[in-house]
């Protein structure tokens, strides 16, 4: 305790360790996500902001970008969807087995991606389980995009259902039941009362998924059937650059990578934050 | 109280550190009191040099009484040998394709760069060649290089951007193509009309097999013969057999010492005493039991060698000059197969 008249220099904080955690984390994340990053950034701008241009214009490298991408937003678009509705059904309602289905949810976070490719891929071969059936009816999914497609909704399910999850069971059924004792319909209740507040999660959800999908390699590669210029991911790209000895090469197309998702994950931030102003939830 | 249970906590962790850290000393000085060779080589050779180095450590014990131990590292070539150029301590590359070898010796300097003049055969103790596996009847008749490139048939064969396996069936194929047209030409455009018959290139030659075999994809797979033997035997011989294509390549799986990594580990001898054995007669046997072609034919046992068909093989370099050529023509950025793929 010091004595009365001087004030102390510092105030002792009412939330303590401010200090030692904030350095803490700095440190932490400088070591290991700024360090690499700079390192990449570094080692690919040798060559650089024309070389890495010229990169990304080679025919290959914008197909398996192109790809990559836009599969990933569909993937992470139906996860996201689909994941809401799974969120859904396991918060909001009572069965035999609930636990071990919300169990099931993460199963996809633990498997090692290899596996899930290798297990995806024997279901949705010609002679598969799945692909059996689908193929006499025209329907190819292994070894073409399609494949790439169901890979990645795969990995991208756990983050969209467990970032709404929680909304969902914040969410206030009296709310529901006011909207429906002043007249709304069903379909009103569900779009101007249930469906705002959980639009956040969804988002992070979204994103979350997304940014997995983008750099997912394991699961996809098995599946993928890698045919350039048709089902070729970008990150198999990476890897072929590596068995190249092309370490610059492999660094540019990575740096590419990461300033798309940066900037497709900033504007999925923003939408998050205007959401959250909108509908001043969460 | 709790300001003196901290430091005591402190102490007792460090402790627990420094004993924990002392037990790991006393566990590695135990461990090399044996000598440790790392032979890092690529992936379909697994079941082979889990032969040869139990062979070579009893050799090597009865010869000199050292006890020595000889680990293998496997994967796709390509990567294994870039995990000798990023610092793994290899005392003995045996490697798919001697251009990835000379990446090593290019990119490091721990291999000299007449590395293949140091040893018996151009560093080869063995060699294979590229031949068909089609399911069993052969129900779309293929018998030779030609059948592949018709259409309607479906090739599986991995990419020869990443897998040595990928990049013989390639340069097997083009070899073909020149050798009855004697163009480059010809050879470009039999290729081009091969890979568009590839419905999948999986990254490493054992990928290839399995999406054959086990996802019954395709009509025909161009194997490493060994490979191609191996799933007789794992699948049964009631499902698939082998085509013998009227030529093929010698496809040449080398073997260099690491020059600077056994200087700095002290293993020079032992590590030219391994490489020496894959040249001996047990060694060679074993070769042949695996079904790899012995480069001296004597010491195999007769029906192994009778197993191994006889065919015409051709040498790429014979066709392309020196491997430095190869590789840059063919598989680096801009190369041959960079220009087949674009549709």
């Amino acid at each position: 305790m010091r004595s009365g008249t001087l004030l102390p220099l510092k105030q002792a904080s009412v939330m303590p360790g401010f200090g030692i955690t904030l350095g803490y984390t700095l440190i932490y994340l400088s070591l290991l996500v700024l360090l690499p990053l700079g390192a990449l950034i570094a080692k690919a701008s040798g060559i650089g902001l024309s070389g890495i241009v010229a990169v990304a214009a080679e025919p290959r490298v914008a197909t398996a970008l192109w790809t990559s991408f836009s599969i990933s937003l569909v993937a992470a678009a139906v996860a996201s969807l689909f994941g809401l509705l799974v969120a859904w059904v396991l918060t909001r309602y009572d069965f035999p087995g609930r636990r071990i289905v919300d169990a099931i949810v993460d199963l996809p976070f633990a498997l090692p991606t290899a596996v899930a490719g290798i297990a995806l891929a024997a279901l949705y071969a010609p002679n598969g389980w799945v692909g059996s059936f689908l193929e006499p009816l025209g329907l190819k999914v292994a070894y073409t995009p399609l494949g790439i497609f169901v890979a990645l909704v795969f990995i991208g399910l756990p983050f969209a259902v467990r970032t709404v999850q929680p909304l969902i069971a914040e969410s206030e059924r009296e709310l529901e039941e006011a909207s429906a004792l002043l007249g709304a319909s069903r379909w009103r209740t569900v779009w101007s009362i249930l469906l705002p507040p959980l639009l956040p999660g969804v988002l992070t959800g979204f994103a979350l998924a997304f940014a997995r999908a983008v750099g997912e390699y394991g699961s996809v590669i098995f599946i993928a059937g890698n045919l350039p210029y048709v089902s070729e991911i970008a990150p198999l790209l990476i890897v072929i650059k590596l068995s190249e000895y092309d370490y610059t090469g492999a660094t540019v197309i990575a740096t590419i990578m990461l300033a798309i998702s940066f900037a497709a994950l900033l504007v999925i931030n923003l939408l998050q934050a205007w959401s959250r102003r909108r509908f001043g939830h969460v | 109280m709790a300001s003196e249970s901290r430091p005591f906590r402190l102490r007792s962790v460090v402790a627990a550190l420094v004993i924990g850290g002392a037990g790991l000393l006393t566990l590695s000085g135990a461990v090399s009191a044996q000598t440790q060779l790392l032979n890092v080589s690529y992936d379909p050779t697994r079941e082979l040099y889990r032969e040869i180095n139990q062979a070579f450590a009893d050799e090597w014990k009865a010869q000199t009484g050292e006890a020595v131990n000889v680990r293998a590292s496997h994967g796709g070539s390509g990567a294994q040998a870039r995990t000798v150029i990023d610092g793994i301590d290899a005392d003995v590359v045996t490697l798919g394709i001697p251009s990835d070898i000379d990446a090593i010796a290019k990119a490091t300097k721990k291999i000299p760069t007449d590395w293949r003049s140091r040893l018996p055969n151009n560093s080869l103790p063995y060699t294979s060649t590229v031949v068909f596996l089609v399911r069993k009847g052969n129900p779309k008749g293929i018998k030779d290089w030609d059948d592949l490139v018709k259409p309607g048939i479906q090739v599986i064969t991995p990419n020869p951007k990443t897998s040595a396996g990928g990049r013989w069936n390639f340069l097997a194929a083009w070899g073909y193509s020149h050798a009855k047209d004697g163009s480059a030409d010809k050879a470009k455009e039999f290729v081009t009309a091969l890979y568009r018959n590839v419905p999948v290139l999986d990254t490493g030659a054992r990928g290839s097999t399995v999406t054959f075999a086990q996802r019954a994809l395709g009509d025909v797979l161009p194997a490493w013969e060994n490979e191609a033997f191996l799933v007789l035997d794992e699948f049964g011989r009631d499902k698939f057999e082998i085509v013998v294509p009227t030529l093929s390549i010698l496809a040449e799986p080398p073997v260099a010492l690491v020059d600077a990594n056994v200087d700095a580990k002290g293993t020079r001898k032992v590590a030219e005493g391994y490489l020496k054995f894959l040249y001996s007669d047990k060694a060679q046997a074993i070769f042949a039991k695996h079904h790899y072609r012995p480069s001296k034919a004597e010491a195999a046992k007769p029906e192994d060698l009778a197993a191994l068909p006889n065919l015409k093989l051709f040498t790429i370099e014979s066709l392309q000059g020196n491997w430095d050529d190869i590789q840059k023509n063919n598989f680096d950025s801009g190369g041959l197969f960079d220009q087949i793929s674009k549709r």
